[in-house]
């Protein structure tokens, strides 16, 4: 059984359709990344994941639990973690406090200290920063820190949106190893991005979202060879 | 001339420390909701009512009177946000909200109308002490004066210890930035919401009780004038922001109470003035941030 399902999912905002009925599944341990042109809706699937937008059809089933009507703020406690688009870090929390808010939901106090450590540990940079509010961070800092926060759920599954966006490329590359020790330490990643070369080359498989709807799936690497991917998303 | 200085300076701090307190409920609803709660001043109305009530009919103690006003004020305070604002969370107009404000104050005036009459009730003695005299004899303070200053500074001191170092104060202060990424980290949005109202409508019951006992006559309009002056204060100190707001509501008290001095007619003009000409010179007040839009 997959670890998340999507089923059938039609999400509208007023009368517009954003998503036209899309279905597909993330397994255990998986990197799995959903790539896309802007607009094809791919911040609005994960948003529905997440619950912060209700669809009109369709479900969503965690570990086997449909949580299609879960409210946003249950869901990070059943093991799902949301690194927005834009990194929304609480610019005028420090570091620390926004790390600490990751942890909201747990009440295991010696655990969330070694879960700080182990974020520290991940992101030296953060604890150089600790006490400073996070809206000084650069904005590699502040992915980092985005990552650290949702990392502080101890989540089993970490869905990503747009984590390279508006970084250099040597950041690109630094957050996209993180990505994969992250996934290496266990946890399931679904990953949306733009930048599809760099997605497709850590992910395990992929899904192309086009206006709405998947218009192809499978292995990250046949993508990577396939001749319309590379024409209309990796440039070549 | 120096003694009465003094004396005017204090009862300036007095008035200002209710302004304070009554700012501090708009301020944190304005910093978490995103919306002018402009029916808080009737609260604080329906408050003192609450504490008239209870002592010189139902003639229970002051402190219980306190307590009964500042119970119902808070369930009053989570029923309004329930049933008049939340609905509108999402609309498409801040204004709608805005508006529905105004109509919940019209509502809860009328109500009072309604229920109490229009006659003016004496407030009762809550603070039976008859406060202190300094440099022998020259200057009094009366109690309800000293009482006033003490509960705005330890109101002051607990909100601002309850926002930085309790779990529901850092929710309070992520929900105030993000809601979405509230939501994200676990944080409920609307029970968040909830209690600020909660907090907000608990704090305008004490500013009524103290408001009424420093000028004792309530009636339905009684919280109209100190909430629209709060409000001023809550904007003069930078609108979202608990000092600010604490530091809005002196200044204004002790601006109003010299302006009393100089003219009565006037005092409430000046109050108004320095509301305007703070916002021409820093719009965002005194201790307010410009918020950055984020792209």
């Amino acid at each position: 059984m997959a670890m998340l399902e999507i089923k059938d999912l039609e999400v509208y905002y007023g009368v517009i359709q954003a998503i036209k009925g899309i279905s597909f599944e993330v397994n255990q341990g998986e990197v799995i990344a959903l790539i896309g042109a802007n607009g094809a809706g791919k911040t609005t699937t994960l948003h529905t994941i997440t619950g912060l937008i209700s669809p009109k059809k369709g479900s969503v089933v965690f570990e086997g639990k449909d949580i299609t009507k879960t409210p946003a703020h249950k869901i990070v406690s059943m093991g799902m973690a949301h690194v927005p688009e834009g990194r929304r870090v609480f610019a005028e929390l420090s570091v620390y406090e926004n790390l600490k808010m990751g942890a909201y939901t747990r009440k295991d106090k010696n655990e969330i200290e070694e879960s700080l450590a182990n974020v520290y540990k991940r992101f030296p940079r953060l604890e150089e920063r600790r006490n400073q509010m996070a809206g000084t961070l650069s904005g590699g800092e502040q992915q980092m820190l985005a990552m650290g926060r949702a990392l502080m759920s101890r989540p089993k599954i970490i869905l990503m949106d747009e984590p390279s966006m508006g970084l250099s490329p040597i950041l690109v590359n630094e957050i996209f190893d993180i990505i994969r020790s992250v996934s290496e330490s266990g946890t399931t990643v679904l990953l949306v991005e733009q930048n599809a070369k760099k997605a497709l080359s850590i992910a395990d498989r992929a899904y192309v979202l086009e206006t709405g709807r998947i218009t192809m799936e499978g292995n990250a690497k046949d993508l990577l060879e396939d001749d319309s991917i590379k024409k209309a998303y990796l440039g070549e | 001339m120096k003694m009465s200085f003094i004396s005017y300076l204090i009862n300036g701090l007095s008035l200002g420390s209710v302004y304070a307190i009554i700012a501090l409920g708009y301020t944190m609803v304005y910093g978490i909701a995103k919306m002018l709660n402009f029916a808080h001043g009737d609260v604080i109305m329906i408050g003192a009512y609450m504490a008239l009530i209870a002592m010189s009919q139902a003639g229970l103690s002051p402190v219980i009177a306190v307590l009964i006003a500042v119970v119902v004020c808070t369930v009053l305070g989570v029923v309004i946000e329930r049933v008049a604002y939340k609905p509108l969370r999402n609309a498409a107009s801040s204004l709608s909200v805005l508006i529905t404000a105004i109509g919940v104050s019209y509502l809860l005036q009328n109500i009072a109308l309604l229920v109490f009459g229009s006659n003016a009730q004496t407030f009762p003695t809550v603070i039976e002490w008859t406060g202190i005299t300094l440099a022998g004899g020259q200057i009094s303070i009366s109690g309800v004066t000293v009482v006033t200053i003490a509960v705005c500074l330890v109101i002051m001191a607990v909100l601002v210890a309850f926002v930085q170092k309790t779990k529901p104060g850092q929710a309070m202060r992520a929900v105030s930035e993000d809601k979405g990424a509230a939501q994200l980290m676990g944080i409920n949005v609307n029970g968040t919401i909830a209690l600020t109202f909660a907090i907000g409508s608990a704090l305008a019951a004490v500013a009524g009780v103290l408001y009424c006992s420093a000028y004792p006559s309530v009636t339905p309009y009684t919280g109209a004038m100190p909430g629209i002056k709060a409000f001023v204060a809550a904007v003069f100190g930078g609108i979202g922001s608990i000092p600010g707001a604490f530091i809005g509501g002196l200044l204004l008290g002790v601006i109003e109470i010299f302006g009393r001095v100089y003219s009565s007619q006037l005092a409430d003009a000046l109050v108004f003035a320095v509301l305007i000409i703070v916002l021409l010179v820093k719009p965002t007040g005194l201790l307010g941030r410009k918020i950055q839009e984020k792209v």
